[in-house]
């Protein structure tokens, strides 16, 4: 077992562990923090297919993240209203059913992430941060102009969303779901990874000529690489508003696309764990941090600064050394 | 519609195309000759008015404030290259998005330390209060018409400089050719603190300009720092020219645009659905503008390659 292998597992085992203990001392608001980190880890997982795998700097995923969002909160919304999201020309009631919005979250962001990532993809470098960034501050405006759906006010949704089987309002349950879903994406990450798929991903960020010599379409790969990607912060950005029981603009805006590659930078660019041990870091520089003082993302950002300047790699990078080729 | 509303409008969207001006030249300069992003540029249109909306509150004077703009906004941005941003020239985009992001957090928070979270407000001097009469009957504040004079006067400064002068033959060799002109025996590490404290002095000064129409706060430099975004890619990354044409053509689509798409609208549909679909439409005019301009011009208006 490599050094990062060893690591990943107890990064993968920090999250319940700290889950249960907070369960078994009674403290359910640290066991929602600890959900909260595995959200964000998924939406961290989510940039890391296109950022790191890709090499494609998008600054701009906040607008997947409030999209799943706002698919929970309209779906749930209407629901809890009582009245159909569309009567012509078929009916579309709203759902409080947590997996029928999952899917609505995915197709949603999935669909948004195909269209910007057509027109994004044909630019490069700087063009490309700055456009995905440009789409997800479109979203934002949207979102505050739009009067349907609560504007600047954002949505409240009473009731969390229902799943067979489990009592979402239990802190500890709602963990086991989110940590569940992080656990499945992980590996689906990993294998996405390892699969041919992933490794041509891999071959077109380091050199796309060479790609398109052996007969593959660096664009379409990326492309396909963009929407899971998207798809993948969408269904994170549902799970989410479920969290708080709130959409609002403030998921579409740059900083939270900030703080997603945040957490992807904190804990490593391309390593599979990276997110989840940024998110988790992240959190926890909030919760004690914060406590110590309000202007607490000085300190933040002095300690982005320092992993940028001088420990790149992040936080897995420093523990488990260089990245080996063949492991 | 009437023409003296129209008319009004196009000076709002004059106004506010020079100011974004102000803010997309030093961006356009400093990704031209340095190849750096800066996301911490409305950090330093901040710092600006924060700076003179202190010292007016000292001193009551709107030309010290407009002075100290300068000064400070320079300072912080050479303090920041020396520290911060050399070391992040031979990154790759990657790193310096994010360690301007960092700076981002650090600008505002200490802003927020230093200043409190409650907004500041800059009066417009006496002597440039109140409207004046155009010709046509239109009545015009005659700050902002001064605005509009100061942000194209820049510009024309701007030109003057970087076509005539020795600094600006420099940028131009700089933006070409960064070795040879090292090897040449410019000191490159000096020309690159001067780039970025002119970029930064210019975003301080137009801060402080739009500090007294509206109030100075922590995060007021971002939303506009994402219009100048918009306005280089549009004009074209490097592009002076393309800065000045992307910020005229972002700010009249801006402003025209949530006046001009409701009643437009309104001819296609009901008039309350109109006014919300306009607005939210307009919102995003600008993007809108961009995607279409790249779609035709991946690399913007006046880009190279």
């Amino acid at each position: 077992m490599t050094r990062e292998t060893f690591l990943n597992v107890i990064l993968f085992a920090i999250l319940p562990v700290t889950a249960l203990a907070a369960f078994a001392l009674d403290e359910p608001f640290i066991i929602t923090l600890a959900t909260k980190a595995a959200i964000l880890a998924l939406a961290g997982v989510g940039l890391n297919i296109a950022l790191g795998l890709g090499g494609l700097v998008s600054f701009g995923h906040a607008a997947f993240f409030g999209l799943g969002g706002y698919a929970m909160g309209i779906l749930a919304s209407h629901a809890q209203s009582y009245t159909p999201l569309m009567e012509t020309p078929f009916l579309i009631e709203g759902t409080k059913s947590m997996l029928v919005i999952w899917g609505v979250a995915i197709i949603a962001a999935a669909l948004a992430a195909l269209a910007i990532g057509a027109l994004s993809l044909r630019t490069t470098g700087v063009y490309f941060i700055m456009i995905t960034l440009a789409f997800g501050q479109m979203l934002y405006y949207f979102a505050i102009s739009w009067p349907a759906y609560g504007g600047e006010d954002g949505l409240s949704i009473y009731i969390r969303n229902d799943f067979p089987g489990l009592n979402t309002l239990d802190p500890i349950q709602f963990f086991a779901i989110a940590f569940g879903v992080l656990a499945i994406v992980l590996f689906g990450a990993g294998r996405l990874a390892k699969a041919p798929f992933g490794l041509a991903l891999s071959a077109a960020r380091q050199n796309a000529e060479r790609v398109e010599t052996v007969g593959l379409t660096p664009f379409r790969i990326r492309l396909v690489a963009f929407v899971i990607s998207g798809a993948v912060t969408g269904l994170a950005g549902a799970l989410f508003a479920d969290l708080n029981r709130f959409v609002s603009p403030t998921m579409f805006s740059w900083h939270t696309s900030g703080e997603i590659m945040i957490f992807v930078i904190l804990g490593g660019v391309g390593r599979l764990f990276g997110p989840v041990a940024g998110a988790a870091l992240f959190i926890l520089l909030e919760h004690t941090l914060g406590g110590i003082s309000e202007f607490w993302q000085v300190y933040l950002g002095l300690l982005l600064l320092g992993v940028v300047l001088f420990a790149r790699g992040g936080l897995i990078g420093t523990i488990a050394g260089r990245e080996v080729a063949h492991d | 519609m009437s023409l003296i509303l129209l008319i009004e409008q196009v000076l709002s969207g004059l106004q506010f195309g020079v100011m974004l001006f102000l803010m997309a030249a030093g961006l356009t300069l400093i990704f031209g000759v340095m190849g750096l992003i800066n996301l911490a540029h409305g950090s330093l249109y901040m710092v600006g008015a924060f700076a003179a909306a202190a010292v007016a509150g000292w001193t009551g004077s709107f030309a010290l404030a407009l002075v100290a703009a300068l000064a400070a906004a320079a300072a912080a941005g050479a303090l920041v290259e020396l520290l911060v941003i050399r070391r992040l020239y031979e990154r790759d985009h990657l790193d310096q998005v994010l360690a301007t992001f960092a700076l981002i957090l650090i600008f505002s928070e200490g802003t927020r330390w230093l200043f409190g979270s409650f907004p500041l407000f800059l009066d417009v001097p006496a002597a440039l209060a109140g409207p004046v009469m155009l010709p046509g009957g239109i009545l015009y504040p005659l700050y902002r018409l001064v605005i509009i004079g100061v942000g194209l006067l820049v510009a024309l400064g701007l030109f003057w400089l970087i076509a005539k002068t020795r600094i600006g033959v420099q940028i131009r060799a700089g933006e070409a050719d960064r070795e040879m002109i090292a090897a040449l025996g410019v000191d490159i590490s000096k020309l690159y603190t001067l780039v970025f404290a002119l970029g930064a002095a210019l975003a301080g000064l137009a801060g402080a300009l739009v500090g007294a129409i509206q109030s100075v706060q922590v995060g007021m430099g971002e939303p506009v720092l994402i219009l100048a975004f918009v306005v280089i890619v549009i004009g074209g990354i490097g592009s002076i020219k393309g800065a000045l044409v992307g910020s005229l053509l972002v700010g009249l689509t801006d402003t025209l645009g949530g006046v001009l798409l409701p009643p437009l609208l309104g001819i296609f549909m009901q008039a309350s659905s109109a006014t919300s679909v306009g607005s939210a439409v307009a919102s995003m005019a600008i993007y809108i503008l961009m995607v279409g301009v790249l779609l035709f011009k991946p690399s913007g208006l006046f880009g190279g390659t």
